[in-house]
């Protein structure tokens, strides 16, 4: 059988295995006085059966095909002649993929010798009388498994617990593979960014005020000395989310005061998703409106006027940017604001404050630790944009506090740096992982303070 | 003689012990002696005007959900100076309703319309030149949840008189913080502590410092929504003796779920039914002798 096949009989077994162990519930409880007498309901048998069928059996499976393949190739360059045995190692590999490929089929390069082919012949036989080793094991398990659950069933049996203590234990494991993930991209960064501070030391990267990362490929070659300061690289990612959050923050919060409190119902109920839909919107589409309409837009205007705008500014990446965080900010406060009791409204207006009084003295400082939260939110997600800024913004790093100059942020540099070939043992395409991680630990910084401040004063109007 | 809730309280109980020895048959016979004003008939009965009120409703219709369902019936109700009168009747009668007309806060409900005519002092305080500020700044209310703002105890007696300029500077905000906690009977409690939360205190404490910020602005009026509900009894027996006291310089409207409540604190009594005003009159009259049917079979625990 092949795998496929296996899989697709190990699905039957398991149905069969829970309808067995069902059937045996009813029928062990059948003459002590029907399915009430059971501990658990008859189909928590069934699904213990099944579990049993399935589980073991599908651990057998996945590593007998995770060294399957490693074990019959070392075993069939044991067999190999000696002449290509002795081979050099990235020969012998070479001579290994043929074999490989000559036994799926593939087109081969070169001609085969007798050899190759009876190598080939005997990983095919290997691989065969594998599978059906598997398929006999696997199909074995599950049966035995299902028999004997099947004797095991008895009313005292806690089928329920022991179902629901291996429901819980995948709970975890789903739970646990987000972490996991996360852990494993922090460290294949941060082991690019160790190599990365071999070459260039750390201290450099942090306080070098000059961004140029350009290294020589010949000794020869002229103007590529390479310089990898970030604080150039930093600073235009701050100046343009602060540029952003100026957009967002007012207009974000003002927008969801007036939903909350102002709007009655039917407003609403249709301003609220059109304000969403925003979000919705991809971030290259604003790119192409920061870079078509918005950056020629002021740098006519910044004409006008006598001052000298580049094409590509902080400006117009910044505001562009800002309107696409509004929902965040707006959506987030809007909610938080709709939190607060209406008895503390109440309170207020029982006392004869205006509305005005009531939404600025009572409803915002109660609201406040969710609206931080939400803006810390949108901080992220500003400092992490990178398409708007590519557009809109230039690839310059210039140190900078002008909006009205090109800038360039973290996120753009890691895209310029990895795009097009690449030898990744360069500083150059090592600088990205080192942006990258610096960057991490900052929005990491960001919403571990968003967490703790929303986690401080979540409950204080309860 | 000032009598405390608790003496009251035992008053009360002993009392209901005396009704509770009476046979049926003498009930029976009691209000068989009466006669009773029939349950259909819904005009109010007793007397709701009081010469120089401080409050007068006359003909007031309220709707809810833009005139979709009408929850007060045509109630015509005066409030006299320094009295303490109560709401009573079943869950849905009308009764808070009516009470949040006093101090428009209905208005804060959308589709919420008020018909008649409510005067403070001769003034409709449903005319266009009404603004609703000052008016609740004169009608203070104490709702049935304690709710404090979630500022500090001080913050919290500060706020009114801060927003409407009762207080100019630092010194006098103290005293008057200290002033209303100590009318509340709070004071004592929370003076080493004016700087924490008013939402870390109890229930009881809480229900007293909304008082407190209730009086801090210096009302006439105040109505009160069940302040008690969700108060053990001490802290009930506390919040009543402060209404006792209070009624010597405001006028109070207590809605209420207890009869023994209203009977303790209130001079005067109404009682609401399904948004009619049935019956109104000194509440030892309508605890011991009511007119109408329906107010007996509420107060003797027949329904409701």
């Amino acid at each position: 059988m092949s795998p496929t096949q296996l899989l697709l009989t190990l699905l039957l077994l398991t149905a069969g295995g829970f309808y067995i162990g069902r059937r045996q519930a009813f029928a062990v409880s059948s003459t002590k006085g029907g399915p009430k007498v059971l501990h658990s309901r008859p189909t928590y048998y069934g699904s213990l059966t099944a579990l049993w069928c399935a589980v073991p059996a599908l651990i057998v499976f996945s590593f007998w095909l995770a060294f399957e393949s490693s074990v019959i190739t070392d075993i069939m360059i044991a067999a190999l002649p000696e002449d290509i045995r002795t081979l050099p190692a990235d020969r012998l590999n070479l001579i290994v993929n043929d074999i490989r490929n000559l036994v799926s089929g593939n087109i081969v390069g070169g001609k085969i010798s007798p050899a190759i082919q009876a190598a080939a012949d005997h990983y095919r036989s290997m691989k065969a009388t594998s599978h059906a080793a598997l398929s006999v094991l696997v199909v074995a398990l599950a049966i035995v498994a299902i028999l004997g659950i099947r004797k095991v069933i008895s009313p005292a049996l806690r089928a329920r617990n022991h179902v629901e203590n291996v429901i819980k234990v995948l709970l975890i494991a789903c739970s646990t593979l987000a972490i996991f993930t996360t852990i494993g991209i922090v460290l294949s960064v941060l082991y690019e960014a160790i190599r990365f501070f071999q070459i260039i030391p750390i201290s450099e990267f942090l306080l070098g005020l000059e961004w140029s990362p350009q290294m020589a490929i010949r000794a020869d070659q002229v103007g590529s000395s390479g310089a990898f300061g970030a604080i150039p690289v930093f600073l235009g990612t701050m100046l343009i989310s602060a540029i952003a959050m100026c957009v967002a923050v007012p207009i974000g919060l003002m927008s969801a005061i007036y939903l909350s409190e102002y709007a009655n119902k039917k407003f609403r109920s249709v301003a609220k998703p059109l304000l969403e839909i925003l979000a919705g919107i991809p971030t290259v589409v604003y790119g192409f409106f920061a870079a078509l309409i918005v950056a020629p837009f002021i740098r006519n205007m910044g004409a006008n006027v006598g001052m000298d705008v580049s094409s590509e500014s902080a400006l117009a990446a910044g505001l562009v940017m800002g309107i696409m965080i509004i929902p965040f900010v707006s959506s987030l406060s809007d909610d938080v604001i709709n939190a607060v009791p209406q008895s503390l409204r109440d309170g207020a207006y029982g006392l004869g404050s205006t509305q005005s009084e009531t939404i600025t003295k009572v409803v915002i400082p109660a609201a406040l630790p969710g609206i931080v939260g939400g803006v810390l939110l949108a901080v992220s997600r500003a400092i992490g944009e990178t398409m708007i800024v590519v557009m809109a913004a230039g690839l310059s790093a210039n140190l900078t506090l002008n909006p009205l100059k090109t800038v360039t942020t973290v996120t753009v540099q890691i895209v310029t740096l990895l795009v097009g070939d690449q030898e990744f043992d360069s500083p150059k395409t090592l600088a990205a992982f080192a942006l990258g991680l610096l960057l991490f630990i900052i929005t990491l910084i960001l919403n571990v303070i968003a967490l703790v401040v929303v986690r401080k004063y979540r409950e204080q109007y309860e | 003689m000032q009598m405390t809730a608790a003496e009251q309280t035992a008053e009360q109980a002993e009392a209901d012990m005396k009704q509770e020895e009476a046979t049926p048959e003498e009930t029976v016979k009691k209000s068989g002696k009466r006669k009773l004003v029939a349950r259909e008939e819904r005009a109010t009965v007793g007397e709701m005007a009081v010469e120089n009120p401080r409050m007068s409703c006359r003909n007031v219709d309220v709707y809810y959900n833009f005139g979709e369902k009408k929850a007060i019936n045509n109630i015509s109700l005066d409030i006299g100076r320094n009295e303490v009168i109560a709401m009573i009747g079943p869950s849905g009668c009308g009764k808070s309703t009516f009470l949040r007309c006093l101090n428009r806060m209905n208005d804060t409900i959308e589709g919420c319309q008020v018909k008649g005519e409510i005067s403070m002092d001769g003034k409709n305080i449903y005319d266009k030149d009404v603004d609703v500020v000052p008016l609740r700044a004169q009608v203070g209310m104490v709702f049935q949840k304690p709710n404090p703002f979630p500022k500090s105890i001080y913050e919290n007696i500060a706020y009114g008189p801060k927003i409407h300029g009762l207080v100019q500077n630092r010194d006098e905000t103290d005293e008057l913080v200290e002033n209303s906690l100590k009318r509340a009977g709070l004071w004592n409690e929370v003076k080493d502590r004016l700087d924490q939360p008013g939402t870390g205190l109890s229930g009881g404490q809480q229900q007293r410092l909304c008082i407190a910020r209730t009086i801090a602005v210096n009302p006439e009026i105040i109505l009160m929504d069940e302040p008690c509900s969700a108060l053990d009894p001490i802290a009930t027996a506390i919040i009543e003796d402060l209404i006792d006291e209070l009624k010597q310089e405001y006028t109070i409207a207590i809605v209420t779920h207890s009869m023994q409540q209203a009977s303790r604190v209130s001079q005067r009594t109404a009682y609401f039914h399904l948004g009619d005003l049935i019956e109104i009159g000194p509440t030892d009259q309508i605890f011991l002798n009511p007119l109408h049917q329906l107010t007996e079979d509420y107060i003797t625990g027949r329904f409701g």
